[in-house]
């Protein structure tokens, strides 16, 4: 269509500009309702804006015209057509019992596979321990557990907990931001159709079966027990939630819903990825804590039997809170 | 993949009522540019979090040590989440390099695809510098690293604001074209909008271009424009392919300036995506 460009511009600009300044109050302000007589005007702006670009792109002489209103209609395009949830108020206890045990327990079969990757990783830890002692070094690549458990439990039972005096929080703060990272990097190697996950949950049960082993063979079971419940009762369902989230991503990249296209499964789970990030980060926050302030005691300080009455405990709730919390509200149903 | 004529990948959408639009997808040079400027800010903000905290050392080291480790993680993490979300797929460095985080259907950008886009960056930044996510954004037709396969988004690059002089396209004291104005009305309808900008360009740098390279360069032009409109012979003969061109630019323009009495600059503040 051949028009008069000076003349087109003139007329329709005022519309363009009204257009914009609604998308810039509209963007400001995500929370703005607009009144009925404000929708209509709107979404008129939009049609008339998107029937100008039709016309010009005709019009040989005008790219940037062309490219001002591309991207002013991708603009109002993306704020008129938008179907999806808008932004909803967070509660965040509701989020807490009602959409993290939900999200957890829609992929369970994703949370299986992580579990039982981590016991085959730590029956082949224990395994290869059992099998070629001198395998410590390479299998526990980590100073504080190279010498003999025996030894170190005495020396940590002496101790009475001093060693950390003063440093407590600050090794808190390192423990939290570092299993963190680690479980969002067990996430974002489902990428690799879950490959990487699977690398990073059975090198996990390797140091686990390992260290363990150790310490039973030695005679420090209790130790051990006292030692690692406290913290690792939430630490280690974390990260394996941390691979949940990578084989729920990995499935959706896979196709394992064939009907589905990629960008759907991806957007389906989207959200999901979200709440477990979530979910995993606060509790291993928690698990920080603990370590840090708790685990670190040992008889004759804090009674070993503490210590793995209150491990089992936090196990206990975690397993009921993941999988009863929830139960009675409907999945993916709004705050109240 | 869908390439414009700069040779750049293009984000086509087609909405329901018909309308298509393109938008640039950014390069993976800008992107790494801003990056860095990102990189920069983040390391700017913990060494502001340091000092900020050394004076609480004072009162208790410990706590001082704690909080830095924290405040240092959930900045270098939620920097790229918080900014996105605020300035509308924007961080620092996207601003200053004019590009943009957008809904790859061109819908409006969710939080979820913001915090997806950026925490899976550690898989994108293997083995070092976004070796994996570079060298997947170079092959995907939307330049998508795997963050923003996974959140659905693509990163475009924010037209600039612009100006088109047409005072500077002298039109030949005659030209040959407007005997034929069925043939000037069929090139104004068959020329694209960035091939009228491309031979405009080409008028306008005529001087900075080698002579050689120039008549190369207007006959490639002229060539592509003959096949679109072919012209009588007798007019195609007598000029030469540079003045081929430049008559087909004026045929183009020249409708626009007839009617512009003074001002001869277009002038529109291209807004952001």
């Amino acid at each position: 269509m051949i028009l008069d460009l000076q003349q087109f511009i003139a007329t329709e600009r005022p519309r363009w500009d009204e257009l914009e300044s609604l998308l810039m109050k509209i963007e400001e302000d995500p929370d703005l309702r607009l009144t009925l007589e404000q929708t209509r005007r709107f979404h008129y702006l939009y049609d008339r804006a998107a029937s100008d670009l039709l016309r010009i792109s005709t019009f040989a002489s005008s790219p940037e015209i062309l490219r001002y209103l591309e991207a002013l209609v991708a603009r109002a395009y993306g704020e008129i057509h938008e179907t999806r949830d808008p932004r909803r108020r967070f509660l965040f206890w509701h989020w807490f019992s009602q959409q993290l045990p939900q999200t957890f327990r829609r992929h369970l079969t994703a949370f299986w596979c992580s579990l039982a990757l981590t016991i085959l990783g730590v029956i082949f830890g224990a395994g290869m321990l059992y099998l070629d002692p001198d395998a410590k070094e390479t299998l526990l690549p980590f100073s504080h557990l190279q010498g003999k458990p025996s030894e170190r439990v005495a020396q940590e039972e002496q101790d009475k907990g001093e060693r950390l005096e003063g440093k407590k929080a600050g090794f808190a703060g390192f423990l939290m931001t570092h299993n963190i990272r680690v479980s969002l990097f067990t996430l974002a190697l489902g990428m690799t159709y879950g490959v990487g996950t699977v690398v990073v949950l059975f090198y996990n049960g390797v140091i686990l079966g390992a260290v363990s082993l150790d310490y039973i063979q030695d005679g420090q079971t209790r130790f051990l027990v006292g030692w690692l419940l406290p913290h690792g009762s939430i630490e280690i369902p974390s990260v394996m939630i941390a691979g949940q989230a990578g084989f729920v991503l990995a499935s959706a990249l896979i196709g394992s819903r064939k009907r589905m296209a990629l960008l759907d499964r991806l957007a389906a789970v989207r959200d999901d990825l979200v709440t477990l990030i979530c979910g995993f980060s606060l509790l291993l926050v928690w698990a920080g804590i603990v370590e840090a302030f708790f685990s670190q005691y040992h008889e004759p300080v804090l009674p070993y039997g503490v210590k793995i009455g209150f491990g089992l405990l936090e196990l206990v709730l975690l397993c009921g809170f993941l999988a009863f919390s929830g139960r009675k509200g409907k999945p993916g149903s709004e705050p109240p | 993949m869908m390439l414009n004529l700069s040779g750049r990948k293009t984000l086509q959408i087609q909405t329901p009522e018909g309308v298509v639009f393109n938008l640039t997808v950014a390069g993976l040079f800008t992107r790494f540019l801003a990056w860095t400027v990102d990189g920069a800010a983040v390391m700017a903000a913990s060494s502001l979090i340091t000092t900020c905290t050394a004076f609480l050392a004072i009162i208790s080291p410990d706590f001082a040590n704690a909080l830095s480790i924290i405040l240092y993680a959930i900045i270098s993490v939620g920097y790229g989440i918080y900014t996105e979300w605020k300035w509308r797929g924007q961080s620092w460095g996207k601003r200053l390099l004019r590009l943009r985080v957008i809904d790859a259907s061109g819908l409006k950008l969710q939080l979820s695809q913001i915090i997806i886009r950026n925490l899976l960056r550690p898989v994108d930044l293997l083995p070092a510098c976004y070796l994996l996510g570079g060298t997947f954004a170079f092959w995907n037709r939307r330049g998508q690293r795997l963050g923003d396969l996974a959140a659905n988004t693509v990163v475009v690059a924010i037209p600039v604001a612009f100006t088109i002089n047409t005072q500077s396209i002298k039109e030949a004291k005659y030209n040959s074209f407007r005997d034929y104005p069925h043939l000037e009305s069929r090139l104004r309808q068959r020329v694209k909008p960035v091939e009228a900008a491309l031979a405009l360009d080409a008028i306008l740098r005529r001087d900075e271009i080698s002579p050689g390279a120039r008549v190369e360069l207007f006959k490639n032009i002229a060539t592509h424009f003959r096949t679109l409109v072919p012209f009588e012979e007798k007019v195609d003969d007598m000029i030469t392919d540079e003045q081929f061109v430049r008559n087909v630019v004026a045929s183009i323009y020249r409708q626009n300036n007839a009617r512009q009495p003074k001002s001869s600059s277009l002038e529109l503040n291209v807004p952001s995506v």
